[in-house]
């Protein structure tokens, strides 16, 4: 026998615990673009950045780009349509330049990230961090063993500037402008964000790992994060997110694009603990070259709105493509998550695993796209997704897109929801666990092979949070 | 000291199921409990144990004085209750070790926490003594386990919890002789004179290996028959059937 947990009056929404990242600084911007957005915005974000020409003109495209395109209300929430960008600031900066040297970091900054834990976790076990607080990178180092082999990690401004000859013939090819509303939106405000190259062969050992940072209310931050791993060359790069919780809804929306060239290995981890009334709206893209891997290993756990759907090009043969994902959506959330695997080459393969926790009122939707044309053989995917509704008015949804032509592919989906049976939780407290450890335990089982992928550091930091977020669950 | 139920009435959708049934089980004893399929015997394992399906109707159960009814499942677990369920539940992804562990846990005072290698030394002994092989502790809780390994696995997190009074539901269904004798050496060596047991079966070989001191016998959500151990061997030739002209008489 297996049963909903009914819900009682007590059982209703629960509290998210962000604690660790709701404070704010008062702000001191230096430079601020106001609110609203026209090509007057545009020209300030430029002239502030001293952007050269051509992403002047690549920007004021995007921007005519985003005004011509409707909201995907036709086929995603409508809760899209409170989003105001007549209110939403889109640059704020102090002006500073971002430092090497922690020491050097504004005060208020600095004890921001601090108080996040970075950069005692580069010191521990990381091989470079960039931290970006509202639009520009506050601080940026790279381990001098890593520099002398030729990785670049820089932010998206330095990038494109210093390193024009590689950031440009990649910038906005593996995700067009024009590919959504809001990866045109980023291209034409965007700051921030990491550049990293990876040069011929050069394995790094240690993770490179961003964080990003939103201070200021009403604020838009959209950073832009190119990285290409040359030849051979294999790195792991992880993201973080947090922000206070504001009283009006902020936005965040990055545009990541990932190539892998010829036998490269690249990951990209990242887990969002966005405070619940950021509308996270992210395009996350890679290309793999000939007997290359992607792999994206996401994690949702904030935010009001997140509709994210990391995908991989296997555009050569024998080329990887992976996307595991976790989701938690709360009483208020609504994580629209997904995977897209677009098999460009013979022999490609590509996995999706993907699980989901809906809490309370809390929503998960997950879309899947795989798409294998006619004139390819060999290729084959597998998609597993599975949700867990923990009470009786949680919401899940599956909306799986595959495209198989031809004769000579395998695919194959699997998918489940599935309930923390009452008697499981009575099991459970059978042995002395209260209502909420016992739900927090079977949730971490649930999603316990996928937090395994995770680094050692974000997994405890995982299991963690998901106790906070069950512990409420329940009366 | 002991598990007292009194005049115990309980119903499910409506349905009455216990109707005043009394029983007492004094620490450092063994009470078996017989009976026919039907006659509520599941039903009282769950009830003492607080399963929210149940709805008490009247008379109470208190453990050392203590009124059970009034404390949440996991509290009554924490003031020394422990059910081996008849058809323990899966928990999926959650290894045995933690599962127990967290088990344990739950009992520390706040802020307190596990000693992990004195943990593993005594789960590990604890094993060993039910022949449980160590590869165990990293299985998902009860997924994939054999009839026999589920039981073992009950008996071991009652070792492992040491708990005041044991409620065993059935303990011996699905189980080879083999695997009995095991279990049945494990549920001996908790006897002392602290812990009282309360063993439920619809057989009686389960008390050629845990001799009970006490036999009641079940029918109709009433104890109808209590006397010694010969109680139950009388019940194996005769069957349950005898009983039915003695239903009336009880209570």
């Amino acid at each position: 026998m297996s049963k909903a947990v009914l819900d009682s009056g007590t059982q209703a929404a629960i509290d998210i615990d962000q604690s660790k990242g709701d404070f704010s600084y008062p702000e001191s911007h230096k430079y601020d673009a106001g609110c609203g957005l026209s090509p007057a915005t545009i020209d300030y974000i430029c002239d502030v950045k001293e952007d050269p020409d051509w992403v002047r003109k690549f920007r004021h495209r995007a921007l005519k780009t985003f005004l011509g395109k409707p909201m995907p209300t036709h086929w995603a929430t409508k809760d899209l349509e409170n989003i105001d960008f007549d209110i939403i600031r889109y640059y704020l900066s102090d002006g500073a330049k971002p430092t090497r040297s922690w020491d050097e970091v504004p005060d208020d900054i600095k004890e921001t990230f601090e108080r996040l834990g970075i950069p005692e976790q580069e010191r521990a076990f990381l091989a470079g961090v960039e931290a970006q607080y509202d639009s520009e990178a506050a601080y940026s180092n790279v381990k001098e063993e890593i520099e002398k082999d030729g990785v670049i990690f820089v932010n998206s401004t330095e990038g494109l500037k210093e390193y024009e000859e590689i950031f440009r013939p990649w910038f906005g090819k593996v995700i067009p402008t024009g590919d959504n509303k809001f990866s045109a939106l980023n291209s034409a405000v965007f700051s921030g964000g990491s550049f990293i190259y990876v040069p011929k062969g050069v394995k790094v050992r240690h993770p490179l790992q961003a964080y990003f940072r939103i201070n200021s209310e009403n604020f838009g931050q959209f950073e832009r994060t190119l990285i290409i791993c040359d030849e051979g060359s294999e790195l792991t790069y992880m993201e973080g997110c947090t922000a206070p919780k504001f009283e009006t809804a902020t936005l965040h929306s990055a545009v990541v694009e990932l190539v892998a060239m010829k036998d490269a290995k690249l990951q990209y981890i990242m887990v969002q603990n966005w405070s619940d009334n950021v509308f996270n709206l992210v395009t996350k893209r890679g290309i793999a070259h000939e007997n290359a891997e992607v792999r994206w290993i996401d994690c949702n756990i904030g935010s009001r709105l997140t509709m994210k759907y990391p995908g991989v090009v296997m555009k050569g043969r024998r080329a990887r493509g992976e996307v595991i994902s976790i989701a938690l959506a709360n009483s208020g959330q609504h994580q629209d998550t997904g995977a897209k695997m677009i098999h460009a080459a013979d022999e490609t393969t590509s996995n999706v695993v993907s699980k989901s926790i809906s809490v309370g009122k809390g929503r998960s939707t997950y879309r899947g796209q795989v798409h294998i044309p006619k004139h390819l053989k060999g290729c084959r995917n597998n998609t597993e997704c599975d949700a867990l509704l923990i009470n009786a008015n949680s919401r899940t949804d599956t909306y799986p897109a595959i495209t198989v032509r031809g004769n000579q592919h395998a695919t194959q989906h699997e998918a489940s929801v599935s309930q923390v049976s009452e008697e499981m939780l009575f099991y459970l407290q059978q042995r002395g666990l209260s209502e909420g450890e016992a739900m927090s335990l079977a949730v971490n089982g649930f999603v316990n092979d996928l937090v395994r992928e995770f680094p050692m550091e974000y997994s405890v930091e995982l299991k963690r949070l998901i106790e906070l977020e069950m512990e409420g669950s329940v009366g | 000291m002991s598990l007292v139920i009194t005049n115990l009435q309980a119903a499910i959708d409506g349905n009455d199921i216990l109707k005043g049934l009394s029983l007492e089980v004094p620490a450092g004893e063994v009470h078996a409990l017989m009976g026919p399929n039907g006659s509520g015997k599941s039903t009282l394992a769950k009830v003492i144990a607080g399963h929210e399906d149940y709805e008490v109707t009247g008379g109470t159960v208190t453990m050392d004085g203590e009124d059970l009814l009034d404390l949440g499942i996991d509290e009554r677990s924490r003031a020394g209750l422990f059910l081996a369920f008849q058809y323990p539940a899966e928990v999926p992804g959650v290894t045995m070790a933690n599962f127990i562990r967290a088990a344990r846990q739950a009992r520390l005072p706040e802020g307190e926490e596990i000693d992990a290698v004195a943990y593993y030394k005594e789960l590990y002994e604890k094993m060993d003594q039910l022949g449980i092989d160590r590869r165990f502790t990293s299985r998902s809780v009860n997924e994939g386990f054999s009839g026999g390994e589920k039981k073992r696995n009950e008996v071991l997190q009652m070792m492992m919890l040491e708990p005041g009074y044991c409620v065993m539901d059935e303990t011996d269904s699905g189980l080879d002789i083999d695997a009995l004798k095991v279990v049945a050496s494990g549920v001996n060596s908790m006897r002392s004179p602290g812990r009282g047991f309360l063993v439920i079966t619809h057989y009686q070989r389960l008390l050629d290996y845990i001799e009970p001191d006490y036999v009641h016998v079940l029918a109709d959500g009433q104890i109808v028959r209590s006397g010694s151990k010969e109680l139950a061997l009388e019940l194996e030739q005769k069957g349950y059937d005898f009983l039915k002209e003695e239903v009336p008489v009880a209570g």
